[in-house]
């Protein structure tokens, strides 16, 4: 048992840093926009998909992933443009009318997806060699190290767009009261477009990041998008280290879960934790220190 | 009212165009009666890979049949509706195969769940029901008129089982997922693994969306168990694959017939290597000794498919030729479509030589495949290869 633990850990890591990223793009919208884009999940699958089929095509990895991101991010632009914007158009739309829109959108490009590509399960190439690292008797892939890396990365990134630049302030501004900030000459519409933009973009990262590990396919969507929605709550909805850590806890509760309990329950005691935490703390682990943004 | 040209003309215009269009159409049927072949499959949804292959398999095979002539002189007609893999819809159209198509025999049935909801519609019918799904339930109980093609997971079972011995080992960790697949086989090896004095030292399971199975293969490790064996489907034998190599389990490593496709082979890269797993011959048509009774049916399945549709050949085709092949063998054997008849002919069916292997039915028996309809292989060098 006693090197074990360790080895428990590292998985539970990896596992939470794939989570971490897909939380992360759920809170840029919900920071922007108060609505949960439940399209969030397509975007990893469209990034992942693009960029396997690009490395098929000949590309090397350097070139396959920016052009993947940027496909995904023309998607979201897509989505804003074509659906979330005509919601709005006449005004500003309920929340709850965007997020069913979000559920509408993701069905449409998994259904798409399915149509351009195909249903079978791809990978994408490691980014640095698939030979694993030993740390202290667990061993680790150097491409968990990536994810991990571009995590952090993303945090640190985001938290200096929203609290440095001037964009970034008219961003949170807008999700504060968005008719205060148009008049103050803030583009509501341009700051929902960036924030799909963004969201887009690090959903597409994480799919490209993720796939050596997770494989991809058109319906791996689903499925990142349940946890990702998880860790997201548990950190705290909107709030980009909350994300993190919220992600990173459940891929730990989850590994340790499995390795001294049991792995059939390993879901359920998870949950469990979600449960308890959300009751205890309602807006999650980071959200409950922060009152109501003002 | 006489015949007068006019009235012939607008007779004619008014009732011959219109049926004549698809008398003409249906014109080899028109001496005889032609025999129908009715079918429900998973084309579309969650088991469309399933029901795609099988759908492709059937219409493929159905020309080839009636360019060389039909079957005792008739046609074969094939009607095929797609049940997306619902039970509920499944069920219908099983329905409206028997009562408004009135089909002579029914093969399909992609999934265990959409055959189930068929079940009883076929028994109560009197039609003869030849299943494309994996499962034991559904030919045990033996049901009258329900047989079925593929392997089921307990052969594969047995046939891990049977190797594991060979090679002396007697404790085994079982890690399996989530899924359908993954539970029914899960049971069935634990269910067998006495008769072959195996003893499940682990028993670990994974979910459906997981990403990392490192802490299962890491309790494993310490299990003191002497081989793994991964049921299996979809990625999470291959991300199980890659993170046993990781951790550095260090046992021999199985998988089932779930992840027998050269995807998993590249999905696992090099960590596949030294993995064995049961498969049916077709996946290996080419390493199929010349002797090998399979050998010329898989070969020329495999070329026919391959070069009709550009795509990878794959086993649950090769089911639906097999259920197309035993029934059509049938009608011939009981001289046409009595549908009483066919079912002893089906019944009676003795050493057709399959894509799934030899089937030998008996009364008891409704699948009529044993363990050598598998094939244990072993990935080595990026492909499999055949263990001796």
């Amino acid at each position: 048992m006693g090197g074990s633990w360790l080895q428990y850990v590292a998985g539970g890591l990896t596992a939470g840093a794939i989570y971490a990223l897909v939380a992360l793009g759920f809170s840029i919208v919900y920071h922007a926009s108060h609505a949960i884009n439940f399209a969030q999940g397509e975007f990893v699958m469209i990034g992942g998909m693009s960029a396997v089929s690009l490395v098929a095509l000949g590309l090397p990895l350097w070139i396959a992933v920016p052009l993947a991101v940027a496909g995904a991010v023309i998607v979201g632009l897509l989505v804003q443009r074509l659906a979330l914007e005509r919601a709005q158009s006449g005004g500003q739309a309920d929340v709850v009318t965007l997020i069913i829109i979000t559920i509408g959108v993701a069905l449409f490009l998994r259904g798409l997806a399915q149509l351009v590509w195909d249903k079978r399960i791809h990978a994408l190439p490691a980014f640095s060699g698939s030979e694993p690292i030993t740390i202290g008797g667990a061993t680790v892939l150097p491409q968990s190290l990536w994810v991990l890396g571009g995590a952090a990365v993303a945090v640190l990134a985001l938290g200096w767009f929203f609290n440095r630049t001037l964009y970034g302030k008219a961003m949170r501004a807008t999700a504060i009261n968005p008719l205060a900030a148009r008049l103050m000459g803030i583009s509501t519409r341009g700051v929902m477009r960036t924030s799909f933009a963004l969201a887009a973009a690090l959903g597409a990262l994480g799919g490209v990041l993720t796939a050596p590990i997770t494989f991809t396919s058109t319906d791996i969507g689903v499925m990142l998008g349940l946890k990702g929605f998880a860790a997201a709550m548990l950190g705290g909805l909107g709030s980009f280290g909350g994300a993190v850590a919220g992600g990173l806890l459940l891929g730990l509760i989850e590994g340790l879960g499995a390795g001294f309990v049991s792995s059939a329950y390993k879901d359920a005691i998870a949950f469990v934790v979600i449960l308890a935490v959300l009751f205890f703390l309602p807006g999650g682990l980071v959200g409950a220190r922060r009152s109501e943004r003002v | 009212m006489g015949l007068n040209p006019q009235s012939v003309r607008h007779f004619a215009r008014r009732w011959l165009l219109p049926l004549g269009l698809p008398l003409a159409l249906a014109a080899p049927a028109w001496g005889q009666e032609p025999i129908r072949i009715g079918s429900f499959l998973s084309v579309t949804g969650p088991a469309s890979f399933l029901g795609d292959p099988e759908q492709k398999t059937l219409e493929m095979q159905v020309e080839k049949i009636n360019a060389e002539g039909g079957v005792l002189g008739r046609k074969l007609q094939l009607v095929v509706y797609d049940d997306a893999g619902d039970a509920e819809k499944a069920r219908t159209f099983a329905k409206r195969l028997l009562e408004q198509d009135k089909v002579d025999v029914i093969v399909g049935g992609s999934t265990t769940g959409t055959t189930m909801a068929a079940v009883p519609l076929a028994e109560a019918a009197g039609v003869p029901f030849i299943s494309l799904a994996g499962a034991v339930v559904i030919v045990e109980p033996v049901k009258k008129w329900v047989f079925k093609t593929p392997h089921t997971d307990r052969m594969a079972c047995d046939k891990i089982f049977v190797d594991m011995k060979a090679r002396g080992f007697t404790k085994v960790a079982l890690v399996s997922g989530s899924g359908g697949f993954d539970k029914s086989m899960r049971g069935e090896c634990l269910k067998v693994a006495p008769n072959h004095g195996m003893q499940i030292v682990a028993d670990e399971t994974y979910g459906a969306a997981d990403t990392d199975m490192t802490a299962q293969l890491t309790k494993i490790k310490g299990s003191g168990a002497q081989a793994v064996l991964n049921a299996g489907f979809g990625q999470g034998p291959a991300i199980v694959t890659r993170n046993h190599k990781q951790v550095g389990v260090g046992l021999p490593l199985y998988q089932s017939h779930g992840v027998a496709s050269k995807e998993y082979i590249k999905l696992s890269g090099d960590a596949a290597e030294g993995v064995r797993l049961p498969a049916a011959a077709l996946l290996v048509a080419d390493l199929l000794a010349a002797n090998d009774p399979q050998k010329p049916i898989v070969t020329a399945y495999r070329n026919a498919y391959e070069g009709k549709y550009k795509s990878e050949v794959s086993t649950f085709g090769g089911h639906a030729l097999d259920g197309l092949m035993l029934a059509v063998n049938a009608v011939k054997a009981a001289g046409g479509t009595d549908k009483a008849k066919v079912r002893d002919a089906l019944e009676a069916t003795k050493g057709y030589v399959g894509t799934g292997g030899v089937v030998t039915m008996s009364a008891t028996d409704h699948m009529g495949l044993d363990l050598s309809a598998f094939r244990m292989l072993e990935v080595k060098g990026g492909n499999w290869s055949l263990v001796k």
